[in-house]
């Protein structure tokens, strides 16, 4: 399928969507028409607030706010785990020591954190940073772990017989190899970088989308809520996009790389 | 002639899970002089890559021992350049990239590693593929750039296990030939280990043959006096080559023929 032709596909959907949307809502096919609004809403009502909060510049401090915890989530979640997997990767008897805690860990609902993150770290950003983190870290120190456990083996022979010391083998095989599974599940982690900032701003908090969010449906405002969930939703798209641009250029060396996009 | 690597009654046992070990070559003796080319040939399963991985000193040898000019090898065998059958070049470099870290590991500045690397790639006849990755080359063209990974070090003692055994026919002519060309220019000793007599024959200055593993020995030592130097293409045609062929393939057929009956009474 030739690109202009996808694209028009794509925008078709969203077009149909919307029109059906539209028709439920305004007029009596499917019964009173102002009953379903307050339910739906109506495409208008949802365009005119988005229009509003861009117009007014509200949304921007939101934004900003919520792209900053998804950020420190993600670098903070991902360098830990980077270093935690690599450590943990190479001596596989303290990760046998740690696996059932590691496992459990994981499987925590990340829901029932959010209030105790709230206790300890407060109110402002750092409590959402944290459950982004808990997201985060363990989609990349699984990753890690195993790009480091399944590093080629005769590359890894190789290195050594060109007299790499394990320093040299840790840089130039091990990190490369590792780095090759974070990016490759790097669409995933960002997501749930996104998701625990605005989880926890909507389970309490006084800025970022989550809150917006919140702010509306505590007032019946469905409008809000829907508008809250469009800019949600391009907001995560265009970190997605940055997120292929970027894989574009690290992960030049790889063979599939060039067919897939 | 002064020994470049030297196997003294080497045995090599792999631990099985619940059984014995399982010796996979025993009692190998085996010189290699400086600047000559030993082929060692055997039927597949004859612990030929494994007596290769115990000179490079990848695998212990559970007796005997493993000598550098007198010395025993202890750890890896830095002295030798390990020239792999799969793929070894690191995916996430250039080809450049993966010739000169061979030198800039050993403290050489990427500069002039970069530059040398370049001057390796022309001579593998690879100019101007210096910026591709791996997976951009061809199998030919990733062995050519293997093979300058390893000689830019300069080793003394050339380790290869197979190395054009995933190309095809016509390719494995052609890197032959490259390879007698590098060779030639400074000869450095070679243990080269491959099933195909003919790439043996054509390559060494003498063949090793490999008994029917488990418990594989040396049964044959065959000098191969063609003159060098060769045209690994051409060389098959001649009637000496044929001579040494059909003497050496009389040994090793029994080998071959052992080595499948082996295999077919195990799996029955």
């Amino acid at each position: 399928m030739s690109k202009p032709v996808l694209f028009v596909l794509q925008a078709l959907v969203a077009v149909i969507a919307i029109a059906i949307w539209w028709l439920v809502t305004q007029t009596p096919i499917l019964g009173d028409p102002s009953r379903l609004q307050f339910f739906f809403s109506t495409p208008g009502d949802v365009a005119r607030q988005i229009i509003a909060w861009f117009s007014t510049g509200e949304i921007w401090y939101h934004l900003w706010i919520t792209l900053v915890e998804a950020t420190l989530a993600f670098v903070i979640g991902a360098f830990a785990a980077l270093v935690l997997g690599f450590w943990l990767a190479r001596r596989p008897k303290l990760a046998a020591v740690f696996d059932p805690y590691v496992k459990a860990a994981n499987s925590l609902p990340r829901v029932v954190l959010a209030p105790i993150f709230t206790l300890w770290f407060g109110l402002g950003i750092w409590s959402k940073v944290a459950l982004g983190f808990t997201l985060v870290f363990f989609i990349v120190f699984f990753n890690v772990y195993q790009g480091v456990k399944e590093v080629n083996r005769t590359v890894l022979q190789n290195a050594r017989m060109l007299g790499m010391n394990e320093r040299q083998l840790l840089r130039h095989v091990y990190l490369p190899s590792a780095l090759t599974w974070v990016f490759s599940s790097l669409h995933v982690s960002i997501g749930f970088a996104v998701v625990g900032a605005v989880v926890g701003e909507y389970l309490g908090s006084a800025a970022g989308l989550g809150y917006l969010i919140a702010q509306a449906e505590g007032m019946f405002d469905i409008a809000g809520v829907f508008a809250g969930m469009f800019v949600l939703s391009a907001f995560v798209l265009i970190i997605d996009w940055l997120v292929t641009l970027a894989e574009r250029r690290l992960l030049v060396w790889r063979p599939d790389n060039q067919s897939q996009h | 002639m002064e020994s470049a690597i030297q196997l003294k009654s080497v045995d090599i046992s792999f631990a099985v899970h619940g059984a014995k070990p399982f010796r996979a070559v025993a009692g190998a003796d085996l010189n290699v002089a400086k600047g000559e080319f030993v082929a060692i040939v055997g039927p597949t399963g004859s612990g030929k890559s494994t007596l290769l991985n115990a000179a490079a000193g990848l695998l212990k040898p559970s007796a005997g021992r493993v000598e550098l000019g007198g010395q025993e090898l202890s750890g890896l065998n830095r002295s030798a350049g390990y020239l792999f059958q799969a793929d070894a070049l690191m995916p996430w470099k250039t080809a450049r990239d993966n010739v000169a870290i061979s030198l800039e590991i050993n403290g050489v500045p990427r500069r002039e590693a970069l530059a040398r690397a370049d001057e390796w790639l022309v001579k593998v006849g690879l100019r101007g593929f210096g910026d591709r990755y791996p997976h951009m080359l061809s199998g030919g063209q990733r062995k050519r750039v293997a093979m300058a990974q390893v000689l830019i070090r300069d080793p003394e003692i050339l380790l290869m296990d197979e190395p054009f055994g995933p190309l095809d026919a016509q390719t494995r002519l052609i890197m032959g030939d490259l390879l007698l060309d590098l060779w030639q220019q400074d000869r450095k000793a070679v243990m080269f280990v491959t099933h195909d007599l003919e790439e043996a024959i054509s390559l060494s200055d003498r063949v090793v043959i490999l008994s029917t593993g488990p418990d594989a020995r040396i049964i044959g030592d065959f000098p191969i006096p063609l003159e060098r130097p060769r045209d690994v293409s051409e060389i098959k045609l001649t009637p000496e080559f044929q001579t040494l062929h059909r003497d050496i393939w009389h040994l090793l057929k029994e080998q071959v023929l052992k080595a499948y009956g082996y295999n077919s009474e195990k799996r029955a």
